[in-house]
């Protein structure tokens, strides 16, 4: 008898210290903690190209939370690789890929770097999706004088000599859907966000626009990116009643949003929703319940481009291929592709060579969202903006797009409405 | 009145929600003592459970009825192999238990992560929750509802399991002392088993409720572990009573966090509420009375 209850405390006791090492190892993992530590001195490149193929490495998360996203950027990889090789390679050189498992782990990121690099010694490397991934990568490839391409939009204020970045930056994503709002003559708005830097900085800058284009904000709820369960903050925002909610909710919390929001009685018809991470991936896990509100994207399946239906074509007879295409996977196809211009550009697949080929002239590849240009300064590319509205069958019906390709200005210096000040906190912020 | 009505009701649904996710984990951890971290994803088994059940019958009003016992079965099974060939070398190991079945709970999400669309899968509601009861002038959605009334009837049904069924009796009895059961011809393994059968199925059943509040995917289960294990050692180990009180606090000190202040921040005071709690009363709200001194 006397056992039970010391029986009963060893397990309150280990059930506690259970919790307390879980909740540490779960938000422990602090980007790019020991990149720096675990670098050697700068050493001289080890890329070996004298023979008929040159090593590409390709760094996604392969397994743990991020897998969800990130496995497919990685079959594209794969995809675009086999399409050049078939084509007879860059330069000659048939491309040998090394898939590393970034696992959702953001040191894992910066350690795989270092070892695709000076183990590996491949030529550039391809990947990456969260924010965090990309600043583990980023003191690495500065550090060993690499190269990496990131396929993601994101939060922008950022630029690297050894980064390429193929996804939209804030002004090529954010702003055009706020433009697309004040057209349709929104006068207030909500915002709900994932708990992490790419919501937290867009927010700041949709604030700021917003308040330019006379745009009432009517609230600001972040809910941490594990969590699904919205249905508190939707409650606030029902008794809001804002014209428009803005969304930059990444993952599957999304599905929680859009179920709580359907769930409320909440209707596109009176309170739209305008997201910025659903894309034709996501919203079929969502079933019906998103259908009719919109997505402000670079790229959508439905595009009628020269290039695009070739995509399409290639992407749904790949194997293990998810069947849709999506704006983060066609920017990580134009990555591959980028490479490919910049090394015939240069001759060479030295990275100096390259990074000087982006400067002498413009770099530019028929992407499915269309031609679209390197700047050799920023090391971000031009992208048309687009607006869709989801439809019955989980597709976006195209309902607004810039009249231009939108320049990339990942610092925001061509906007008078944003404060030298608030960039230099912003930067400061998002380290 | 929204202000004190929506998170009560808001905060009843989210507490009954991790009450279903920790009512298995109140038998398996609780009433065995068995630490399995791979409780998630059995929940995350009942949600892909509710998904194909969708694909065989089409019309959600039927599917989701019907969803709740194959999840139950399916979940439960999963669990039952777990104990059979695994957790039964393990008795009395708790740490040895903890670390293997956080293998398998990886392994289990990996698999389906190979087998569904990584993105995860829509379960799609019936018509029937479709809608909103007004309480108060405050429209309360109908599924908040539904998650309340699914967690009372489990609640209801293995209370009265646990006190009326000479199954019930029996795990009771091994609870409360192993070795005296034994001598009385209780075959114990044979209630371990069942208990764990048990236990991971109402996980399973869980996993329907959650795949109609967030998504159904791979990493699902992750997000309900930690706070029903918290939910059970808080309300006392080995009572029922205890977690089902302890997850409805919960639920609306979260919904009444998130109302005051933010979603990431009401996470937070919560959990630091909670765990003030166990430093204060580390036995839990109710504890098992025995005569023993220790």
């Amino acid at each position: 008898m006397s056992n039970t209850s010391k029986r009963m405390r060893a397990l309150t006791a280990t059930g506690a210290i259970v919790t307390v090492a879980l909740v540490l190892a779960g938000c422990g993992a602090r980007a790019g903690d020991d990149a720096a530590a675990a670098g050697s001195s700068a050493a001289a490149s080890c890329v070996d190209t004298s023979g008929d193929t040159v090593k590409l490495g390709f760094l996604n998360s392969l397994t743990g939370g991020m897998a969800i996203s990130e496995k497919t950027v990685s079959n594209v990889l794969h995809m675009a690789a086999d399409e050049i090789n078939a084509d007879g390679g860059i330069l000659g050189k048939k491309i040998e890929y090394v898939q590393e498992d970034g696992a959702t782990d953001w040191p894992t990121f910066a350690e795989k770097t270092e070892k695709l690099l000076t183990q590996d010694c491949v030529a550039a490397i391809f990947g990456g999706w969260t924010s965090s991934s990309r600043k583990a990568v980023k003191p690495v490839v500065e550090k060993l004088n690499g190269l990496f391409f990131y396929p993601v939009q994101y939060e922008g204020l950022e630029s690297s000599p050894n980064i390429y970045y193929t996804g939209a930056t804030t002004n090529q994503q954010i702003i055009p859907a706020m433009d697309f709002l004040a057209a349709k003559g929104v006068k207030t708005l909500f915002l709900a966000g994932s708990d992490y830097v790419f919501p937290r900085t867009a927010n700041a800058i949709i604030k700021l626009y917003a308040a330019k284009l006379g745009i009432k904000i009517v609230g600001e709820e972040y809910v941490p990116l594990d969590k699904d369960d919205w249905t508190s903050q939707v409650a606030k925002i029902a008794a809001a009643k804002p014209d428009f909610i803005f969304n930059t909710i990444n993952g599957s919390s999304n599905v929680g949003f859009i179920k709580a929001y359907y769930d409320a009685g909440l209707t596109p018809a009176k309170t739209p929703i305008i997201s910025v991470s659903i894309a034709e991936e996501e919203a079929p896990a969502m079933g019906h319940e998103v259908t009719g509100n919109f997505a402000s994207w670079n790229y959508f399946q439905s595009l009628e481009t020269d290039t695009n239906p070739e995509f399409i074509k290639s992407w749904k007879a790949y194997p293990n291929s998810s069947g849709v295409t999506s704006d983060p996977m066609e920017a990580a196809y134009i990555s591959m592709y980028l490479y490919k211009a910049l090394v015939e550009a240069a001759g060479s697949f030295d990275v100096d060579a390259v990074n000087a080929a982006a400067k002498a002239k413009p770099i530019t590849f028929d992407a499915p969202e269309g031609k679209v240009t390197l700047d050799g300064e920023n090391h971000h590319i031009s992208k048309p903006g687009h607006i869709g509205r989801i439809n019955a069958d989980n597709q976006f019906d195209i309902v607004w797009a810039s009249d231009k390709f939108i320049e990339p200005d990942p610092y925001l210096e061509g906007y008078d409405w944003f404060p030298a000040d608030i960039r230099k906190q912003l930067t400061d912020a998002a380290g | 009145m929204d202000a004190l009505i929506a998170p009560l009701l808001n905060g009843s649904a989210q507490g009954a929600l991790l009450l279903l996710a920790a009512l298995g984990l109140s038998l398996t951890f609780g009433q065995m003592g068995v630490i399995n971290m791979a409780h998630g994803e059995f929940l995350m088994i009942g949600a892909f459970a509710a998904y194909l059940v969708q694909q065989v019958i089409t019309a959600s009003n039927l599917s989701i009825p019907v969803a709740l016992p194959v999840a139950f079965v399916v979940a439960g099974l999963f669990g039952l192999v777990l104990e059979v060939t695994i957790i039964r070398r393990m008795y009395r190991r708790p740490l040895d238990t903890l670390l293997v079945t956080v293998g398998v709970g990886l392994i289990l999400q990996q698999a389906a992560l190979q087998i569904f669309p990584s993105q995860g899968v829509p379960v799609e509601k019936p018509r029937w929750l479709d809608g909103q009861l007004t309480v108060l002038g405050y429209n309360w959605p109908l599924r908040q509802l539904f998650t309340i009334l699914l967690a009372t009837a489990c609640v209801a049904a293995l209370s009265a399991w646990l006190k009326y069924t000479s199954f019930g009796r029996r795990i009771r009895a091994t609870v409360h002392n192993r070795d005296l059961a034994e001598t009385s011809g209780i075959s114990t393994r044979t209630i371990d088993r069942l208990t764990f059968f048990v236990g991971s199925g109402l996980a399973g059943v869980a996993g329907v409720a959650a795949s109609l509040i967030g998504g159904t995917n791979s990493q699902m289960g992750a997000q309900y572990i930690i706070p029903a294990f918290l939910v059970v050692a808080a309300g006392g180990i080995g009572q029922l009573k205890g977690t089902i009180v302890a997850a409805w606090a919960v639920g609306v000190a979260l919904a009444f966090f998130a109302y005051w202040t933010t979603g990431s921040l009401a996470q937070v005071l919560a959990f630091i509420l909670v765990i003030v709690f166990l430093q204060v009363r580390p036995q839990g709200l109710f504890t098992v009375r025995t005569r023993s001194l220790a």
